[in-house]
């Protein structure tokens, strides 16, 4: 169960290894969580991050491979998890997400099916499991993690920061579908953050650490906000960025 | 037809069917047909302990029957009975409750499930040592059951948060009274010390006794406190004897504070106030029952104010050698720089067989704390381990944020108390967002 502080006790991480999911795990297990499990695309990297859940206060942890890169089997691998959770879960965090280099694909069908099917399709076909079993359990929390580009889509990663937006926006109506269920989904919008998927990219203001967004993360769930931004500033930037017009965000955002 | 609930404390709802039985045979059918069940009173416990999410919550406020009080002061009362609903009609014919909360918002179910302690816990122990017998319904069947017969689920049902069954009806021993007053000494000490050598020596001399201790004070005014100390006023004490019913409450707050209201800029503010308007020493001042009692129920639903956010109650309790730690909860409060009002200490005297009853000899202290601040968690968490290593624990009414196997080493009879529930709730039928998050019944 989750107390009163928002800690959840048994977690299922979707997107387990990747950074940001990794420093919220830990932070989780720092807390309350004991029974972690963690699903993704190398067995490698997960039993890297079950190991470091476990060093951080996890008595239970299990992993679950799987590609997002067809949606037909996205219900099969939440139920996988939840059975190997084997008990009531408390949060589901959806860390699904894949960035490339929008100039290198944007003229490859192949790869442009890709960024939607992992970062809009997978994730909306696996929520749906996920809703449905939370709802039926009465309660649960769900985390997706978003990014502040979907706010405002631009021209040099729309791919990406456009199927996140797809992602985002369903989001909203998703949490509205579950009020007064016990369920509740809470989006995280997260600034530039550093870790191996923004790594090689230009600086960029309000770039934060991995364990700073946890740690708002945290206090998000304490509070039940329903769009975690980190840093909690980026709430105030993004009002006024995406009212620019055209010209003027094209130019601030050249060649980022 | 999902219903939402929350403690007092207003942390971590959850949604479950709402079922208000009022009959036997009612109760004995929702066990029939249901699987995750647990009762629920006035909703007065702070955390999770009266909720059990996608399952069926079992109000007893449907429970109303009120026997006559006799000669004695022995009466039996419906578990839905608020001790408000029995002040009411007690008081007049000249009886109290032998034991009262810090609200008198609390239904008789809820007392005997909590096993509450009042400012005579000292000389008159909890709850459960006032009550005569009591029926409980369970999922195989329905029981009377008294410190004399079958006693095992007698004290298993005492303290045990609702989880041994429903409790229909109980009968109580109630307490003479004179008058509706009482007669309050009142003194100040500008240090922790000072407060808890005068209650160790002097608490034996009254009937009810309590503290109240700034936690926000730092340096050599580190819990600076007001003592109050009271017995209950004869005829011949008082200028008129009255006996009159306590008063419903007039002040509501009637929306929620924004949260941060109470931070620890206004919260310092209100101590000091509270602090310098209360007299250094005050002898024998008479005051009514609710004003000494119930101060807080003079406010409708107060803890509003805490904003949508919530609060949490810290109620833990230690053996009296170890006052100490009462001394570094404090001092980590005060210098972690939380929020917290006026905490609430007191003696607590010997404690009765209740298996997962709270009251142990020694001292115990309870403070509010607004949920916010994200070092509240990790603080919390390090009292805990102040409170375990003085072999203390924390109340399970209060209680919506401990950690499970901290719980078990603080309940050390909790497989006692399991091998009970077994013989009555073999299928784990009841269970409460509290036990699951504390893995207190295996489900
Ligand atoms: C302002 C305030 C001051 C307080 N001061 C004190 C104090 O000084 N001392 C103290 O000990 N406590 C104190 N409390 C806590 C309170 O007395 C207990 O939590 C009490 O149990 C609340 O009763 P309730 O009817 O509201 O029960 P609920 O909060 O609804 O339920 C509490 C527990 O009792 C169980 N329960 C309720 N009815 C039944 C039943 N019929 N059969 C079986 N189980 C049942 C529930 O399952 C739950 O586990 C205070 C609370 C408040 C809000």
């Amino acid at each position: 169960m989750d107390n009163a502080f928002g800690q959840p006790q048994n977690v299922i991480v979707l997107g387990g290894s990747s950074d940001i999911a990794r420093a919220i795990t830990r932070k989780l297990c720092a807390a309350r969580a004991h029974t972690v499990v963690l699903a993704g695309r190398s067995q490698q990297l997960l039993d890297t991050a079950a190991a470091e859940a476990q060093e951080y206060g996890a008595t239970k942890t299990d992993t679950v491979i799987f590609e997002a890169t067809h949606t037909t089997n996205a219900g099969h691998i939440v139920s996988e998890c939840f059975d190997k959770v084997g008990d009531r879960v408390d949060l589901v965090v959806v860390a699904i997400g894949l960035l490339a280099n929008q100039f290198e694909i944007e003229n490859d069908a192949d790869k442009v099916n890709e960024m939607v099917m992992v970062n809009f399709a997978w994730p909306v076909v696996a929520l749906a499991e996920i809703r449905r079993r939370l709802v039926e359990q009465g309660s649960g929390r769900i985390l997706v993690i978003s990014s502040v580009a979907s706010v405002r889509v631009r021209r040099s990663m729309y791919l990406y920061a456009g199927a996140k937006a797809g992602l985002d926006r369903l989001c909203i109506g998703l949490a509205d579908s579950l009020e007064g269920t016990g369920v509740s989904l809470q989006l995280l919008r997260p600034g530039v953050v550093r870790s191996r998927m923004t790594e090689g990219q230009s600086p960029v203001p309000f770039t934060t650490g991995v364990n700073e967004v946890a740690e708002n993360v945290m206090r998000g769930f304490a509070s039940g906000e329903r769009v975690i931004w980190s840093p909690p500033l980026l709430r105030f930037v993004f009002a006024v960025l995406r009212h620019l017009p055209a010209p003027l965000y094209r130019k601030i955002t050249a060649d980022r | 037809m999902s219903t939402k609930f929350t403690g007092w404390g207003r942390t971590s709802a959850s949604y479950a069917t709402l079922c208000e039985p009022d009959s036997e045979t009612q109760i004995v059918n929702e066990f029939a047909i249901e699987d995750d069940l647990i009762p629920r009173g006035l909703g007065r416990s702070y955390g999770d302990a009266a909720q059990v999410s996608g399952g069926v919550v079992m109000s007893n406020l449907a429970l109303r029957s009120m026997g006559p009080i006799d000669d004695d002061g022995v009466v039996t009362l419906g578990a839905g009975i608020s001790i408000d609903e029995l002040l009411t009609i007690s008081i007049p014919q000249g009886w109290f409750v032998p034991v009262t909360p810090g609200t008198r918002q609390v239904t008789i179910g809820g007392a005997v499930a909590a096993d509450v302690h009042g400012k005579n816990h000292h000389v008159d122990g909890s709850f459960g040592a006032h009550v005569l017998s009591m029926r409980l319904v369970t999922p195989r069947g329905a029981w009377d059951i008294s410190p004399t017969q079958d006693a095992e689920l007698f004290w298993a049902t005492t303290g045990a948060m609702g989880l041994t069954g429903m409790i229909t009806s109980v009968t109580l021993r109630l307490l003479p009274i004179e008058t509706d007053q009482v007669l309050v000494d009142t003194e100040r000490f500008n240090t922790l010390d000072g407060v808890m050598a005068s209650m160790r020596e002097g608490d034996g001399a009254y009937q009810y006794s309590v503290a109240w201790v700034d936690c926000m004070t730092r340096g050599a005014h580190m819990g600076r406190s007001i003592l109050t100390r009271a017995t209950h006023a004869r005829t011949q004490d008082v200028k008129e004897a009255t006996l009159r019913a306590p008063q419903a409450s007039k002040i509501v707050v009637p929306f929620d504070a924004p949260s941060g209201l109470l931070n620890p800029l206004t919260v310092r503010a209100f101590n000091e106030l509270w602090f310098r308007s209360s007299p250094k020493f005050q002898q024998g001042e008479s005051q009514s029952l609710t004003t000494f009692f119930h101060p807080l129920d003079g406010v409708r639903d107060w803890n509003r104010l805490y904003g949508k956010k919530g609060f949490v109650q810290y109620q833990f309790c230690v053996p009296d050698e170890e006052h100490e730690t009462v001394v570094s909860c404090i001092d980590r409060l005060s210098s972690s720089g939380v929020a917290s009002f006026l905490a609430v200490l007191k003696r607590f005297g010997p404690s009765n067989p209740g298996l997962l009853s709270f009251p142990m000899p020694g001292w115990t202290l309870a403070l509010d704390l607004p949920v916010g601040p994200s070092s509240l968690p990790g603080v919390l968490d390090d009292l805990d381990e102040l409170v375990l290593d003085a072999g203390g624990r924390i109340y399970l009414a209060k209680d919506a944020r401990l950690a499970p196997e901290k719980a078990r080493r603080m309940y050390p009879r909790v497989d006692d108390f399991l091998a009970i529930k077994e013989r009555v709730d073999p299928q784990h039928q009841l269970t409460s967002d509290l036990a699951r998050r504390l893995h207190l019944v295996g489900k």
